[in-house]
């Protein structure tokens, strides 16, 4: 029988806000444990919110960002469970009134473009971290996250493949490290997913029964777990045994799935309205605001670059994949003139430099004044594109720009006829046998030629010149 | 008369006149602190040290003219307002030894007008109760009789004042908890407005209920320590920003004009004769100083009891889930194990009285429970709102018994926690209202034990609480007896 899987992704994303979201502790990562805490985040008793206005701010970007619909009003809830890393015992989420809801993102598919619904986008805090002493009988808890704002991303179950999935994933993704609200590293666990996934006989309306990943710390563990998750569901059924609803976590040196212990997680969370919250009131002036200052979106800037700057899909694709880079290019561009020949060097020399040394474009040691100087220095024979290789090669080493390298090489292409005629000269007078050979008949003789007279400019001449001249001098005698 | 006898606005005078200073107020008071706190035991901790140093900073800037509204005045804290460095237990064993690292808004306003703390006060259990009695610390006695409870939850605040410990004191209000002991303690205890004084460094109980207040021997000196603690607070999101006005500015307004709202639905089967008697003598009283009795109804007044017994404990057995043995307070020994921790921390450091109200909380918000019970209160209490909102259209204040009975036995209701419960049945509806209340002496009952008369007012109208307040205190002349300690 013909599978179908359905998968529903829920993300959580930390807000690039500087302080936490109910106090004015610091969101910086790596700090020594307990360092950026106080009371507030602590949970001692007596302590109470106050809501970071930028988190809502942040929220809103990202709602308008995915076609979401912002209540006027919404409100907190208190979510209710035990553990050590939560010093509230309950976690300050958003319930029943979240802060936007009902958008979605298109991704794009061979089969073309397909539209991905949002269920709802809301804020809540981070809880703290646990860290284990294998040596020791105790455990230790780091409190540093409790507090760090997150917005959750419920999507619809409207994934019908590990690769859909992933494409969403990476949209959404895209989408906030474009906003500039989450720096989008998964590693450190600014950006997470769960998936709930389940399979049905293809043709059948009603959702199979599914399962709950947890535990997939990157773009390429998301998809195989997918895949294995899809795979262990329908060994299940076709062995006619039933799926259990339940969390299962992503072991990624075994590459399975396992049950997250035994025991069935029941949780009743009790959500009631935090009491001491009030509403939150976003008016349309608000709204209006945020939409002014957002900024060009991927897909939009994807289909710019395509009309404007004549670039094949692909092209726009890999530039736009970040908001630096795209400026980047479109700098080169702009100042070059030269779109097709911009992109080229960006995605071919610039991202080979980069990528080499794990390095980002913010800190790539060529200006975008530099590289669209070395390609009008093409553009008007100054350097050939050959010369042009070792010039950017020595521009990314040294950051210094071109003309200043091609100076310091003595690298300028000769492109005086006269001089270039008289070099010509010399190689035929020191070769006249190979000279009548050629004259003879012996046309694969031009090689050496050419050969000849680059080893004698030691590789400045312009070729197109050097072929000009060669024929034009061999033929005359 | 002796200095620890005296209100505020009585020593503020001798202060200003050079007549007295802070530390020989300080003397008096830990004086008869020694000499009745072993019958009363109002404190759970006292801060002798600490006060005496206080009192000596005060006397500084006393001699430097720096007088402030509460420069040397010594006053106590219910035992949950968090004091930096001092020991805040909210009257249960999971806090007992808990210190906290921060001041309480209320605290921070008070050192800020130069009051001299004496200590922390008892009270029942996170504010669970109407007698103290549920206190870990032990029981705190009715200084007008040492076998009656004090009332409660803040019964050491006001046990204190009126045993002359303390010249004032603070306490916390969330179904009557300051009402109910000023009323059968013989002291006069304000409710604000919610959001009038900043709830940032109070323990939560309910914290849409919980109301900070203080516990003065008159009226005047209720305005003082309103001026002080009232007030916008920006680390409370619940916090209202809104002007305070000079509450001392109402206490000789009178009442002339006023309009005094009497509730049919509280004067109910089951209340004390005497309490019923002491109202009819109220509403003399009042229409003597020129304001005229009407009756209102407040129909919902039925659910109140209802809706505050599933509202406040939701919110408490939210509240209270931190204390998890896991950072701070009492942690169980031998533990197996997470699970293990959390039960044995929080079945041994939690009282009965307390368990009881985060189960009755845990069970109304638990799924397919919550739209019935949870949801529900919460909308009868909008409509517990409306009928005040419908009644300030006939009348300026509510008039109400502040308790059915005077103080009782001590261990006559522990065993009864429906009987207990129905001690806050007049004081319930101001809390879920959201707004001001205060209790005012209102004579005495045939065995000498105070009664208090509760008056109401809409939100934010503390002043005309104070208004008739101290019009009506001078008629009741309670401050001419003294408990015989
Ligand atoms: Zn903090």
């Amino acid at each position: 029988m013909a599978y179908e899987p359905v998968i529903g992704l829920e993300i959580h994303a930390q807000l690039l806000t500087k302080s936490k979201i109910f106090c004015s502790c610091s969101t910086l990562f790596g700090a020594e444990p307990n360092s950026h805490t106080c009371a507030i985040c602590m949970g001692m008793p007596g302590v109470l919110p106050v809501l970071n206005r930028t988190v809502v701010e942040y929220t809103i970007k990202m709602a308008l960002a995915t076609n979401c619909a912002i209540n006027e009003s919404c409100n907190f809830a208190r979510k209710n469970y035990f553990y050590p890393d939560l010093p509230k015992g309950y976690q300050i989420s958003q319930y029943a009134q979240p802060l936007s809801e009902h958008g979605y993102v298109d991704i794009e598919q061979n089969e073309g473009r397909k539209r991905i619904g949002i269920t709802r986008i809301h804020m809540e805090e981070d809880a703290g971290k646990m860290i284990h002493d294998e040596h020791m009988p105790s455990s230790y808890i780091d409190l540093n996250r409790t507090g760090v704002p997150l917005i959750e991303i419920v999507s619809e179950p409207d994934m019908r493949s590990s690769e859909e999935a992933s494409a969403y994933l990476k949209r959404l993704h895209e989408i906030l490290v474009y906003l500039e609200i989450c720096d989008g590293n998964m590693e450190e666990g600014s950006f997470r997913c769960d998936a709930n996934v389940s399979i049905r006989p293809r043709g059948e309306n009603a959702f199979g029964t599914r399962t709950e990943l947890k535990n997939m710390n990157s773009f390429r563990n998301v998809q195989r777990a997918l895949d294995y998750e899809i795979k262990r569901q329908q060994y299940i059924l076709e062995s006619g045994q039933a799926v259990i609803q339940e969390t299962r976590l992503w072991d990624d040196s075994q590459g399975v799935t396992l049950s997250m212990r035994g025991k069935e997680e029941a949780h009743d969370y009790r959500y009631f309205p935090d009491p001491d919250l009030v509403p939150i009131v976003i008016d349309e002036s608000w709204v209006a605001e945020v939409r002014k200052n957002l900024p060009e979106l991927p897909l939009e800037k994807r289909e710019r670059f395509m009309r404007d700057y004549q670039l094949p899909s692909y092209d726009a694709g890999v530039l736009t994949s970040s908001r630096v880079l795209a400026d980047y290019f479109e700098n080169v561009a702009n100042l070059s003139g030269k779109p097709k020949a911009a992109s080229n060097w960006v995605m071919g020399d610039i991202l080979r430099f980069l990528n080499e040394e794990k390095r980002e474009i913010k800190e790539c040691p060529i200006l975008p004044q530099s590289l669209a100087e070395m390609i009008q220095l093409i553009e008007n024979g100054t350097i050939s594109g050959k010369m042009a290789k070792d010039i950017i090669e020595e521009m990314y080493r040294t950051g210094k720009p071109p003309k200043t390298v091609i100076e310091e090489k003595g690298m300028v292409q000769i492109t005086d006829e006269a001089a270039l005629a008289k070099t010509i000269a010399g190689v035929l007078a020191a070769n006249t046998a190979q000279v009548e050979q050629y004259r003879g008949g012996k046309e694969k003789l031009f090689g050496y030629f050419v050969g000849q007279v680059m080893k004698a400019t030691k590789g400045k001449a312009n070729p197109q010149l050097i072929n000009d001249l060669l024929k034009k001098m061999l033929t005359a005698s | 008369m002796e200095l620890h006898q005296l209100t505020i606005h009585e020593l503020q005078k001798l202060i200003r006149s050079k007549e007295v200073n802070s530390s020989e107020i300080v003397k008096s008071v830990f004086k008869r602190i020694d000499a009745v706190e072993g019958s009363v035991h109002a404190y759970i901790t006292l801060m002798k040290e600490h006060a005496f140093e206080e009192a000596a900073k005060a006397d500084r800037c006393i001699r430097e003219g720096n007088i402030r509204a509460l420069t040397g005045i010594p006053v106590a804290l219910k035992d949950i307002v968090c004091t930096k460095g001092f020991l805040t237990t909210c009257g249960s064993r999971i806090l007992h030894n808990f210190i906290p690292p921060y001041d309480a808004t209320v605290v921070d306003k008070l050192k800020e007008a130069g009051a001299v703390f004496t200590g922390k006060t008892n009270m029942d259990e996170f504010a669970m109760g109407s007698s103290t009695e549920t206190s870990y610390f032990g029981i705190t006695k009715n200084p007008w009789a040492l076998d009656r409870i004090p009332g409660g939850s803040s019964g050491g605040s006001a046990a204190a004042v009126a045993a002359d410990e303390c010249i004032a004191s603070i306490g916390s209000d969330t179904g009557g908890s300051i009402r109910q002991p000023a009323a059968l303690c013989g002291v006069v205890g304000m409710k604000p407005t919610y959001g009038r004084v900043s709830r940032y460094g109070l323990i939560a109980f309910a914290s849409s209920l919980d109301q900070i207040g203080p516990f003065t021997k008159d009226v005047e000196d209720c305005a003082i320590m309103m001026n002080v603690i009232a007030g916008h607070d920006p680390r409370e999101s619940t916090s209202v920003p809104l002007d305070v006005p000079d509450y001392t500015a109402f206490l000789s307004r009178g009442i002339d004009s006023f309009k005094v709202g009497i509730p049919k639905e509280y004067f109910i089967e089951g209340i004390d004769p005497e309490i019923t008697e002491a109202m009819r003598g109220a509403m003399k009283a009042i229409e003597g100083l020129g304001a005229t009795c009407v009756e209102i109804s407040l129909p919902h007044t039925e659910y109140c009891l209802a809706v505050y017994y599933i509202i406040a404990p939701a919110e408490a057995s939210s509240n209270l889930a931190r204390y998890d043995g896991v950072k701070y307070g009492f942690r169980a020994d031998d533990c197996k194990g997470l699970l293990d921790m959390y039960k044995k921390t929080r079945s041994a450091g939690f009282g009965a009285e307390v368990k009881r109200r985060i189960m009755i909380g845990t069970y109304a918000l638990s799924s397919g429970y919550y739209d019935a019970y949870y949801k529900k209160a919460s909308q009868v209490r909008a409509l517990i709102k409306r009928d005040f909102e419908e009644a300030w259209k006939h009348c300026d204040v509510i008039l109400t018994p502040t308790t059915p009975t005077p103080a009782f036995k001590i261990g006559e209701k522990m065993d009864d926690p429906l009987q207990m419960y129905l001690s806050d049945i007049f004081t319930i509806s101001t809390n879920l209202a959201g707004i001001p209340g205060i209790s005012v002496p209102c004579g005495f009952t045939r065995q000498g034990l105070p009664i208090g008369a509760q008056f109401l007012a809409g939100h934010f109208e503390e002043g005309k609480l104070i208004q008739i307040g101290a019009a009506f205190e001078k008629h009741a002349n309670a401050k001419q007896r003294r408990p015989n300690l």
